[in-house]
């Protein structure tokens, strides 16, 4: 626990002493204000699902750009070799990786609040629970993308091809329920539960359901036990 | 204490480390010496538990490095080679870093800050980034993130790469400082670095140990023979002929001019020193001599001989 926080704090000191964080912060405030803005008064409608609409979107290709430098720059600058033989389990080495990107997406989210003052000083009958619960599900949708961008990083040495890769697997996941038409019918039950969107759109309908929250630990789970692996095969090379 | 049994290590089919095995001593300073491509980094790789061996294991203090890899990394301070840092950080964050990982905070860490500043020399970059420091001080700055913790064992591959000669000497005397309490394993591919430095040394080719003792004991268990140039003016062919006859013990090698004077290149075996008799045969062949200087077996020729015995073949 103690050397996650080490690692944890030293990532997001490496997000926040570098321009990294603020750019991703300002555009990321930029692009969702300006898709939440442009139809928020238009459709005189006191909901925040315009936001929760395209902030998947712009996670496609902000997540990966987040994580790409978590390992494969340690790779790179040959700091893995100092990582690695200092007495520190790649778990928590991992971990507190994954954690400080997921920070610095929860971060963006928080910016976006401002859209909920918005929200409660011109709306009427605002449902608080959708706000919440959509708040809730594009933050494990976060969650779910930053493991997926920590294992990209953690496939190779080059930085933008562990972001190639994160785009790549953040699309299929994307993807996946869009495409059902395309599936053969005994499949589409399958590959709609594994879709990210689905489970998101379950649960800012404003329903909680424990099948979404386990989907979404166990995918964010799954893709940080990966990456320890990926870890651990180096050293039998 | 470490012991290396029967360590080896291949990449696919590139057998870096062929069954190696040697035991280091706490208070040692030794000296790891290879040419480029040995199979020096991999087995210190191997030993700080960056790679899993092949075969065998390495046990350090009773401990085995493959079931007790994180007990291990505990009690050693390792610089790897090329000495790679997080230049985006401060000297302090980084020191700071690696004092949380090896659970030092508080009161410990700022004894442990103070112990290696002065022992690193770092005063003056404490605040800066590892960035904006010379290569001389980054060098310093990885070791002091060796260091922080006060290990008994320092692992330093080629920690005096890239530096330059005051560094160097700077460095070189911080080794020998600490290896007094701690056990020092340092590498290299200078050999006087390695002479000047340490007490024990080993000399690994191509995966393998071909030597391993102190400065004084590989010198003598390499005898050979001893080279010997003598330069004369005013001799005759004839006398130079008949050296070889008159002394046995001394070969005649090559004979060379120089400015009008003779020299000869001289062999000798080292235990059967011939200098005295080849002084009265000079003065009694009436020759001047204006050179004679032995050149010993050196540390340089040793690495030479075990280094370079293969490429003829090659």
């Amino acid at each position: 626990m103690r050397n996650l926080k080490a690692i944890y704090f030293k990532e997001m000191k490496s997000y926040f002493n570098s321009p990294m964080a603020y750019i991703f912060l300002v555009i990321f405030a930029v692009i969702t204000g300006y898709f939440f803005t442009r139809t928020f008064f238009l459709f005189n409608q006191s909901d925040m699902r315009s936001l929760f609409n395209i902030i998947p979107l712009v996670y496609l290709f902000f997540i990966p750009a987040i994580t790409m430098s978590l390992i494969a720059r340690e790779k790179n600058l040959g700091t893995m070799e100092v990582m690695v033989t200092l007495p520190l389990r790649d778990l928590d080495f991992v971990v507190g990786k994954f954690l400080a990107a997921l920070s610095l997406v929860l971060a963006g989210l928080l910016i976006s609040l401002v859209h909920f003052f918005t929200l409660t000083q011109v709306g009427t009958n605002i449902d608080y629970g959708a706000v919440f619960t959509g708040y809730l599900g594009i933050a494990l949708a976060g969650a779910v993308y930053s493991a997926v961008g920590t294992f990209a990083s953690s496939l190779t040495d080059n930085q933008v091809v562990a972001f190639i890769i994160g785009i790549f697997i953040v699309l299929i996941f994307f993807l996946m329920d869009k495409m059902l038409m395309f599936v053969p019918a005994a499949l589409t039950g399958i590959i709609q539960y594994l879709s990210v969107d689905y489970h998101l759109s379950n649960i800012s309908r404003g329903v909680i359901d424990s099948r979404n929250l386990i989907y979404f630990a166990s995918v964010v789970g799954l893709f940080l036990f990966m990456t320890v692996r990926m870890l651990e095969i180096r050293r039998w090379k | 204490m470490i012991k290396v049994e029967n360590l080896s290590k291949f990449y696919g089919d590139v057998k870096a480390v062929k069954s190696i095995n040697f035991e280091l001593n706490d208070g040692e300073i030794v000296g790891f010496l290879g040419a480029n491509g040995a199979g020096k980094s991999t087995t210190l790789k191997v030993m700080t538990g960056y790679l899993t061996p092949t075969t065998g294991n390495v046990y350090v203090n009773d401990l085995d490095i493959q079931s007790n890899t994180l007990e291990i990394q505990k009690q050693i301070g390792y610089l790897p080679e090329l000495n790679p840092l997080y230049s985006e950080m401060r000297v302090y964050d980084l020191l700071e870093f690696t004092g949380n990982i090896r659970n030092i905070t508080g009161k410990a860490f700022k004894n442990s800050l103070a112990r290696v500043i002065e022992q690193c020399g770092l005063k003056g970059v404490i605040h800066r980034m590892v960035s904006e420091c010379s290569k001389g001080y980054k060098q310093r700055i990885g070791l002091a993130c060796a260091m922080i913790h006060d290990p008994k064992i320092l692992i330093l591959d080629e920690p005096v790469t890239g530096l330059d000669p005051n560094q160097i000497v700077e460095i070189r005397n911080l080794i020998k400082d600490l290896g007094t309490e701690k056990l020092v394993l340092m590498s290299s591919h200078i050999l006087q670095e390695i002479q000047a430095t340490v007490n024990r040394i080993i000399i690994i080719h191509k995966g393998e140990i071909v030597a391993d003792g102190t400065n004084e004991e590989l010198m003598s268990g390499f005898m050979g023979n001893t080279k010997l140039t003598l330069e004369i003016k005013n001799a005759e062919d004839s006398t130079v002929k008949a050296l070889t006859e008159k002394i046995p013990s001394i070969s005649l090698v090559d004979t060379t001019t120089r400015n009008g004077s003779q020299i000869l290149h001289l062999e000798y075996p080292k235990e059967k020193d011939p200098r005295e008799e080849l002084f009265q045969y000079a003065i009694d062949s009436n020759w001047v001599v204006t050179e004679m200087s032995p050149h010993s077996v050196n540390l340089e020729s040793i690495f030479r001989t075990l280094t370079m015995e293969d490429k003829a073949n090659a």
